[in-house]
């Protein structure tokens, strides 16, 4: 598997550390409440298709966006966490 | 008074040879790393160049001149190497990494064969040209990786890695070797 | 037997070898395999399961049957297959799973049993009682179906791992391969042409074909010729690509050095991944036996192989060849066998149109219905128009026609397509993204077609990569129709064999059929068909032909199996490569390093550092004494302790003070310039990371420390924290830990020693607890903290790391002088037990602040990383386990780590379970045991007497529940 670090390039899956959903970008008030809490914490889909997950680009430290398939496997975009987040 | 004695972060392990590659320490002093705050990566680079001449890279990328290099080291920072920064107060966060890293250089016909061992990035010449610059890893050493010649390139690692960077790459010239000399590859 | 003058090897090159330890002599460019032939050896082996003798059935890396082991003792490889054994002088195998040996195998029993060892034998069998499984039944089945064994010793040898990139990687180097290759590097491109022969070619090595009016060998050679001449072309020979994976990364195996005796420093195998934008597998087809009675013989083989063995090799595989077939094609066996004098004892051709000319009889709409020779093929017996007849012969190449080499494109689960006119499966185009394919693999057969479409792919795919690309200009070949009928087996008495490795045959798949193993995947399972470590490349598609047939639907209604990656066997030695001994980890090594095993110091790994367990004495015995004794250096005198393995993360920017109250629980915006402060931090889900001190160097500079063991978690968090989750900050970070050398010099007399050293002396006012700031010593500069971790006024002073070594050999020199020395891992930990202080031993990621009493450290000023969680009541439920002190009271007076905790009357069952022990140390200073752990509800519990029970090490000691602070619980010594 390669991923395209939006700063390096594309690189061998190796060098990337997982994180998990994209929604981890989204992070509720301190007041949300526990419903929002809870699910910004452990709910999560499972997609059959496209998703957004979050890796760590060890060597450089990005934390990038990855769009993905999980039937295909295709990547079909990568962006830097922080500018995802704006 | 005290009187402290200096040891660099390969001293006892190099330099080696084997074959047609060599690796040698590299101790350039001062090392600084750079990281420019907000807006104010232009106002960095203007310093830089009237300072040194040297602008701050872009990604993947260094510069060098009149000793002094420049070498992009991961988002928003790089190293500033064989001189002193000049005055950033407030445009960047200055660090001093003088200790921080091993540094080596492998030279020699292969180079490119040897790291093909190593490193999960293509480091072909077309490619990655003298000047170009990798954050990736080397066996399982976080690593930058910078090519300074036709057959030359300049490896960073932590410093407290440093015999396993001289093991790793000295495994990795001995098996070139072999194939060399035994299979004529 | 070696044909005089035929074949491509120079038989003048004569190389010594042995098999079963009988001296015998090949030629250079031989394989194990057609030097066995050429010497007349037939039985090269005992199959998996019935033990039935068995020779070679091919000439390819395919071969069922021809598993041997090379070499003795340590350098031992087992189950290497003869047909891709290069032969050197001084080969030694040996053949396997026969005992005493392959002429007389007592196990050969098995055969004679054969009837009640059908499929699912097993699962029916072998199913009580339950004790004999494991006693009997598995000792049993293991040594009686075997492949070679293991030497069980350590692997001397060297395999290497490496990385490759390309714009187009060819797999397969036959016409196709060769034709990609060409126009491929023609249009510009970087190619890599791998194949896994140790010569380029392909079949056409093996067919006596023309190429532009020139032999096919002559022609392969000037094409490799002019690739060699193309800089943007690599040749890998001997490398087999493996498997395909995603985005363009293929694996592939490189036999560097099999095939030549041990040599200092080569590698065996290289194991490569090789990234290309696309690939062309041009791995051309393989060809499928016939299952008839008893077609498992030795002497009965491909007939392809019989082509490459007389062709290739000069060898002849019998005195008297017979043919069977379903096509055309096999009849080449024939005619190239008679132009080299070989007798040919019959052609037989199931169809009963088939035109065949020649010197030799010819039996058409016939059928080989049954053999003998128990040691190697006799005779065959054959049913035709006019009945039925035994013909004597010592081998029989046998067609069932040709099986495109499929198995890279069902890699990413695509599936292969049903082609009824030529009997097979074909690649469904776009199963793998960006491989093509060409040639036989791709159903195209004649040597035409292969040349013509390699050329056209490639030029397709240089296009796709925007390059303009003609083809290379298609010479002349042979271009014959491929002609077949129908033939997957011959009814007649006794077993048709289909996967001779795993010694499955046509009844065991009527018999799958008939138990509703309906489903070709559960028919694999129930027969194990395919399922031996050639993954069924013969067999595969005969049996679920005949599956089709058994369950009354058709081929392509059934389907296949899923071939999955490696494509051949690949050891676990060269997927590893590089990661034996020293390379399996980075070490770590602190400046103080050679300081400390010049000393005798046990080292310890702590992450991937490494770090001093103690400093033994002459006289000490036991590691407690040293260990007694350091702890005893920083109580009494001075202690020295190198602390660079913490992280230490450089903190920048505007910013800065925000940032850190937002990744700690407590407070750093108050924190003074000057000044150090512990912070607590926590995970968003409210449980607790790391802790660790911070300390303020100037106004928006700060410097964190954190565990040895979380620096980088820490380091990846707080990347997280200023990219994911607050992107706004203006802060910059940058990990200094291997900037400095730090060391802790910690005890009453640790200021005393530093003032000997710093080159402007401290005191309590300029310097007290927590208090921090720059020092130079010998005129260089460094940081100094005075901070704790042993409960005593102690300091840690940073120095460059050049400087580290040193120092460090200095302050322990000084502390010597004043009554102290070094002290290792040990003496830490039994002094921070005494003090109560927490490691990673209590924050193992299922405590909360509340859990270890640090609560009040979670601000309620300001949101923080983890806070709002943290609040959630179920983490702050009293019942919760919290930490305590715990010290024995009873007769026992051991405690130890890991064990649990029990009302001192309740039984020690999991239901009665209160806690847990996480560290343990005997303190010296107190002359007991202490330790720390977790007990519900344990802070309300202070003066409890609890049982410790230890399971593991059958340890139970009575204990009291304690404050965790044992020593100096008003912490007066550290700010003294």
């Amino acid at each position: 598997m390669r991923l395209t670090c939006p700063v390096c390039g594309d690189r061998d899956h190796r060098e990337f550390t997982y994180k998990g959903d994209a929604v981890m970008l989204d992070r509720p008030a301190p007041d949300a409440g526990t419903d929002a809490w809870d699910s910004y914490l452990h709910l999560r889909d499972n997609p059959c298709g496209d998703t957004r997950d979050l890796w760590y680009h060890d060597p450089c430290g990005a934390w990038v966006v990855v769009e993905r398939n999980t039937v295909t496997h295709a990547v079909t975009g990568t962006a830097l966490a922080s500018e995802a987040k704006r | 008074m005290v009187d402290l004695i200096a040891k660099s972060a390969c001293a006892g392990l190099l330099p080696i040879t084997i074959g047609s590659l060599t690796l040698t320490e590299e101790t350039p002093d001062p090392v600084t790393s750079i990281a420019p705050f907000k807006g104010q990566s232009e106002a960095v680079s203007e310093r830089l160049e009237s300072a040194l001449g040297l602008k701050f890279p872009a990604p993947n990328r260094s510069a060098s001149k009149s000793g002094a290099r420049i070498v992009w080291a991961g988002q928003g920072r790089a190293l500033l190497m064989g001189a002193a920064a000049p005055d950033l107060a407030g445009l960047a966060a200055l660090t001093d990494q003088s200790d921080a890293n091993a540094i080596v250089t492998l030279k020699g016909e292969g180079a490119e064969d040897a790291l093909a061992r190593l490193v999960p990035v293509d480091l072909r010449a077309a490619h990655f040209k003298r000047g170009h610059t990798a954050r990736t890893f080397l066996g399982h050493m976080s690593a930058s990786i910078t090519r300074t010649g036709v057959d030359s390139f300049e490896i960073t690692v932590f410093r407290a890695m440093a015999g396993t960077l001289v093991h790793e790459l000295t495994e990795a010239m001995e098996s070139l070797h072999a194939r060399r000399s035994h299979l004529g590859q | 037997m070696r044909l005089t003058g035929k074949g491509l090897l120079d038989q003048s090159r004569s190389v010594p070898f042995s098999f079963d330890g009988v001296a015998m002599s090949g030629v250079e460019g031989d394989t194990l395999a057609s030097a066995l032939l050429a010497n007349g050896v037939r039985v090269v082996a005992r199959s998996f399961k019935y033990h039935r003798p068995r020779g070679i059935l091919a000439a390819g890396s395919e071969e069922p049957n021809a598993l041997v082991t090379i070499g003795r003792g340590a350098e031992t490889d087992p189950n290497v297959r003869a047909t891709v054994q290069e032969l050197y002088a001084g080969l030694d195998a040996a053949s396997q799973n026969r005992f005493p040996s392959l002429k007389f195998d007592l196990l050969a029993v098995n055969d004679l049993a054969a009837p009640f060892l059908a499929a699912g034998f097993y699962y029916k069998t072998f199913m009580w009682p339950r004790s004999f499984w494991e006693k009997l039944y598995e000792p049993f089945i293991r040594r009686a179906a075997g492949l070679g064994a293991l030497s069980e010793q350590h692997n001397p040898d060297r395999y290497e791992k490496a990385f490759a990139f390309c714009d187009v990687l060819v797999i397969g180097a036959g016409p196709s391969g060769l034709m990609a290759a060409l126009t491929a590097a023609q249009a510009g491109l970087d190619v890599i042409l791998a194949d896994e022969d140790s010569r380029m070619g392909g079949r056409l090595l093996s067919e006596t074909h023309e190429i532009d009016g020139k032999p096919g060998h002559v022609w392969v050679d000037e094409m490799l010729d002019t690739l060699r001449g193309m800089d943007n072309v690599r040749l890998m020979t001997r490398t087999t690509v493996t498997g395909a994976y995603d985005q363009g990364t293929y694996g592939a195996l490189e036999r560097v050095s099999h095939h030549r005796a041990r040599t200092e420093g080569l590698p065996r195998e290289c194991f490569w991944r090789i990234v290309a934008k696309r690939s062309i597998l041009c791995a051309g087809a393989l060809e499928r036996p016939v299952a008839f009675p008893n077609n498992d013989r030795p002497g009965i083989m491909t007939a392809n192989a019989v082509r490459s063995y007389l062709n290739r090799y000069g060898v002849a595989t019998g005195q008297a060849v017979s043919i069977f077939a379903n096509n055309d094609d096999a009849h080449r066996t024939a005619h190239d066998l008679a132009a080299a004098g070989v007798n040919i004892a019959a052609v037989i051709d199931s169809r009963a149109d088939a035109q065949v000319s020649g010197d030799f009889p010819v039996y058409t709409g016939a059928q080989v219905i049954g053999s003998s020779g128990r040691m190697g093929l006799e005779s065959i017996t054959v049913r035709h128009a006019g009945g039925t007849r035994k013909i004597r012969t010592d081998c029989l190449a046998m067609s069932g026609g040709w099986n495109p080499t499929v198995h890279m494109t069902c890699h990413m689960n695509g599936r292969p397509t049903w082609r009824e006119d030529i009997l097979s499966f074909v690649p469904t185009p776009g199963s793998v993204p960006g491989m093509s394919v060409a040639g036989a693999a791709n159903g195209s057969f004649s040597t035409a077609a292969c040349l013509a479409e390699g050329a056209a792919v490639a030029a397709a795919v240089a296009s796709d990569l925007g390059k303009k690309a003609a083809p290379a200009a298609t010479p002349k070949a042979e271009d014959g129709a491929y002609r077949l009928a129908p033939l997957w087996m011959v009814e007649g008495k006794g077993r048709k064999w289909l996967d001779f490795q795993n010694d499955v045959h046509v009844k065991d798949i009527d018999l799958a059929a008939r138990e509703n193993f309906r489903s070709v995947e559960h028919m694999k399972r129930y027969t194990t068909q395919g399922m031996a470590p050639d993954q069924g490349k013969n067999s595969n598609v005969a049996a679920l032909a005949i599956l089709a047939d058994a369950t009354g639907r058709g081929i392509p209604e059934t389907g296949t199996t899923t071939f999955r990656p490696p494509y051949v066997p690949v050891s676990i030695a060269s997927m590893g490569a590089g990661s034996q001994g020293k390379g399996f980890a980075p070490q770590r090594l602190t400046t103080s390093h050679h300081a400390a095993v010049k000393r005798g110091a046990p080292m310890i790994e702590a992450g991937l550092w490494y770090r001093p367990s103690y400093f033994p004495r002459d006289g000490e015995k036991t590691w407690r004494e040293s260990c007694d004794r350091e702890v005893g250096y920083v109580r009494n005198a001075v202690g020295i302790v190198d602390a660079s393995t913490l992280g230490k993360i450089d903190i920048q920017g505007p910013d800065a003070a925000a940032f850190l109250d937002f990744v700690y629980s407590n407070t750093f915006s108050t924190l003074k310039v000057g000044r150090a402060r512990y912070g607590l931090m926590l995970r968003e889900d409210g449980y607790v990371m790391d802790d660790g001190t911070t300390a303020r160097l100037g106004e928006n500079h700060y410097v964190m420390t954190t565990t040895t063991a979380a620096a980088g978690e820490v380091m990846r968090h707080l990347d997280w924290v200023l990219q994911g989750l607050r992107p706004d900050f203006d802060v910059q970070i940058v990990s200094v830990t291997e900037q400095w050398a730090q060391f802790a010099v910690a005890g009453p007399k640790s200021r005393e020693l530093l003032n000997g050293l710093l080159d402007t002396p401290i005191d309590g006012e300029s310097f007290p607890f927590m208090a921090c700031g720059e020092v130079s010593i010998g005129g260089i500069g460094g940081r100094l903290f005075r901070i704790s971790f042993s409960g005593e006024h102690a300091y840690e002073i940073a120095i460059p790391a050049r400087y580290g070594e040193s120092l460090y050999t200095l302050l322990v020199a000084r502390a010597e002088e004043l009554g102290g020395g070094p002290y290792g891992m040990e003496a830490l930990n039994v002094l921070r037990i005494e003090k109560g202080f927490i490691t990673h031993s209590e924050i193992h990621g299922r405590t909360t602040a509340f859990d270890i009493g640090m609560e009040r450290m979670v601000s309620a000023k300001k949101d923080c990383v983890g806070k709002t969680m943290s609040e959630r009541p179920g983490l702050k439920d009293p019942q919760r386990e919290q930490l305590v002190g715990l010290r024995p009271v009873g007769a026992v007076k051991q405690l130890t780590a890991g064990a649990h905790l029990f009302a001192e009357k309740a039984e020690p069952v999991r239901v009665n379970d209160e806690g847990y022990i996480t560290s343990v140390g005997y303190s010296p200073t107190l002359e007991t045991y202490l330790g720390l752990g977790f007990l519900k509800n344990g802070r309300a519990r202070h003066g409890e007497r609890i049982k410790m029970v230890d399971h593991l090490r059958g340890v139970t000691a009575i204990c009291e529940v304690c404050d965790p602070v044992a020593f100096d619980p008003e912490g007066g010594r550290v700010r003294g």
